[in-house]
């Protein structure tokens, strides 16, 4: 569904991807994992345009995609849930969810996944009215991941759903992230830090390193390879 | 019947306005002065609220487009005001009215084309450097008017003077409540989500599929086109303009209005703009300790009330109920 060849970026003269190759089939969990700086972030937003790639190809459902601005990626099916949850502050919990669906419109289909997503994220009813910036980082998370399901995306790009949120809720957020792979069949990329986590929900993995794959297999694989323990799994 | 209400409230605004207008004459010359200057100040102020305000961007160049729009709508009227006149008819209300019609509307647009010439290359720019482009556009228009000709149609460091008394109380009123109803029906749409959108979070913005940059630039034509519509009325009003009167003070008084009001809200805003241009009146004898004031109040007002006088979220979450 998604399949990235080569994929250069560089921040000024600084080169953060050497040529960053990974394929995400319909339907599965992918999972990118690496230390901090290994170009992990700066993959995801490359895919969705939010900055130019230098050389290398994006495609998404068979089509070139490559450097896109991020408003006409998101209309293809492809949204991203950007890293430190970027919810709009002063907005409500629900103009938030809104703001998701801003592409769209279905008014009926809207309503539907409003529905859906006060199901999977109950807490997000309850502070329906409140203004997103007051809310706890866990329930900042779960309102960014479920404006991103408000868009409709086919595929959709998590990144660090874990960071800086308590345990208790890291557990709930990732169990929301199977279902909605499971029960609406969107594709997930998903970049963590928290390698056990993230290993243990997806299918297939790659491991990044200054801005290169070093290691690409089955998650389970990932998860017993010692060179993966030793450097990201704590041994 | 509640989704016209700001369509009913629009036509009652224009019709008042009308009405003042009409008997406008018994009114003390002195204070409809200070109100038409109110009036123009609340179209100036609104109109940078919708960029400063709603959008998040720091522009500080609000005179200068004030300027193009005074310029451009004067030139209209001094150069072919009589010929235009004369074509509708001579002189009588329905004449002049469609002659100031005609020159304001061209001074909005050439201000609403600056603003896109300067917009389209800056908005790029985030936070304090499109302010520095801003004010420095402000300047290049100040310049460029007073290194013209004195001879020539911008009539260089002296201005144009002679300018037809053309503005009245229905004219500035009419135009504040036209801006005041475009600008809170744009930003009150679906469409009008963007604009928040692009102040609270650039990047969730881009990344739910608002394109940042293109709203930006509305935000910004928008708010250029009523700055230079505002030009026009005050140059029909005071009929004298020079270049001076447009400086980087200008644009820092309307920024003042919108940090006072709270940025981003409508209301604020237009209490700050009427409270602002009268204390000005008062504080006509102390002129040149008027400044001083001004900043005192704005550290004051930011240290005890940093949201504003009436800030956005008091209206914005009328939903709630």
């Amino acid at each position: 569904m998604l399949e990235i060849e080569n994929l250069e970026v560089s921040y000024g003269s600084i080169k953060a991807l050497h040529g960053v190759s990974l394929k995400v089939p319909q339907g599965s969990i992918v999972t990118l994992i690496g230390a901090n700086g290994a170009g992990k972030s700066t993959t995801l937003r490359a895919i969705s345009g939010l900055i130019k790639s230098r050389s290398g190809k994006v495609k998404y459902d068979g089509e070139d995609i490559t450097n896109l601005p991020a408003h006409k990626i998101v209309a293809k099916g492809l949204c991203h849930v950007p890293e430190g949850r970027m919810v709009f502050a002063n907005l409500t919990v629900e103009e938030n969810l809104r703001m998701g669906a801003y592409l769209r419109n279905d008014k009926a289909g809207v309503a539907e996944d409003l529905e859906f997503s006060f199901q999977m994220f109950p807490r997000l009813k309850e502070r329906i009215y409140q203004a997103a910036g007051t809310m706890s980082g866990g329930e900042q998370q779960m309102l960014a991941i479920a404006r991103a399901i408000m868009s409709k995306p086919r595929c959709l790009m998590l990144d660090e759903p874990s960071l800086g949120i308590a345990p208790m809720l890291v557990r709930s957020i990732f169990e929301q992230i199977v279902a909605i792979n499971k029960e609406r069949g969107i594709t997930i990329l998903l970049v963590e830090q928290n390698a056990n986590l993230a290993l243990a929900i997806s299918k297939h993995g790659y491991v990044l390193e200054t801005g290169n794959v070093l290691l690409e297999d089955t998650s389970e694989a990932l998860r017993k390879n010692p060179q993966v323990r030793e450097a990201y799994l704590g041994g | 019947m509640k989704q016209y209400q700001s369509q009913l409230a629009l036509i009652i605004a224009l019709a008042v306005s009308l009405g003042v207008s009409l008997c406008s004459s018994s009114i003390d010359d002195y204070y409809l002065d200070i109100m038409l200057n109110v009036g123009i100040n609340v179209l100036l102020a609104v109109s940078l609220n919708l960029v400063n305000g709603h959008t998040g961007q720091f522009s500080l160049g609000h005179a200068a487009f004030m300027a193009v729009g005074a310029y451009g709508s004067s030139i209209v009227t001094l150069e072919m005001g009589a010929a235009m006149i004369h074509v509708f008819g001579g002189h009588g209300w329905f004449a002049e009215g469609l002659t100031f019609l005609i020159a304001l509307s061209i001074g909005g647009l050439c201000a609403a084309i600056c603003g896109w010439m300067v917009g389209v290359p800056s908005l790029r720019l985030r936070g304090d450097y499109l302010a520095i482009v801003t004010l420095g556009f402000n300047e290049i228009i100040r310049v460029v008017l007073q290194n013209t000709s004195g001879d020539g149609p911008f009539g260089g460091a002296l201005g144009l003077k002679g300018i037809e008394p053309y503005t009245n109380f229905f004219w500035v009123f009419a135009t504040a409540a036209i801006a005041i109803y475009t600008i809170s029906a744009l930003v009150n749409s679906t469409y009008g989500r963007g604009f928040l959108a692009v102040r609270d979070d650039e990047i969730a913005g881009e990344s739910m599929g608002v394109n940042t940059v293109r709203y930006k630039v509305i935000a910004f034509v928008t708010g250029s086109f009523f700055a230079g519509l505002a030009g026009g009325l005050y140059a029909h009003l005071r009929t004298t303009i020079s270049p001076e009167g447009f400086n980087f003070l200008k644009s820092v008084d309307v920024v003042v209005m919108v940090i006072l009001g709270g940025m981003g809200s409508t209301v604020g805003v237009i209490l700050a703009a009427v409270v602002l241009t009268v204390l000005n009146e008062f504080l006509r004898d102390f002129e040149q300790y008027r400044m001083i004031v001004f900043s005192l109040l704005l550290i004051v007002m930011m240290i005890v009330r940093p949201q504003g006088l009436l800030p956005a979220t008091v209206f914005q979450r009328r939903k709630q109920a």
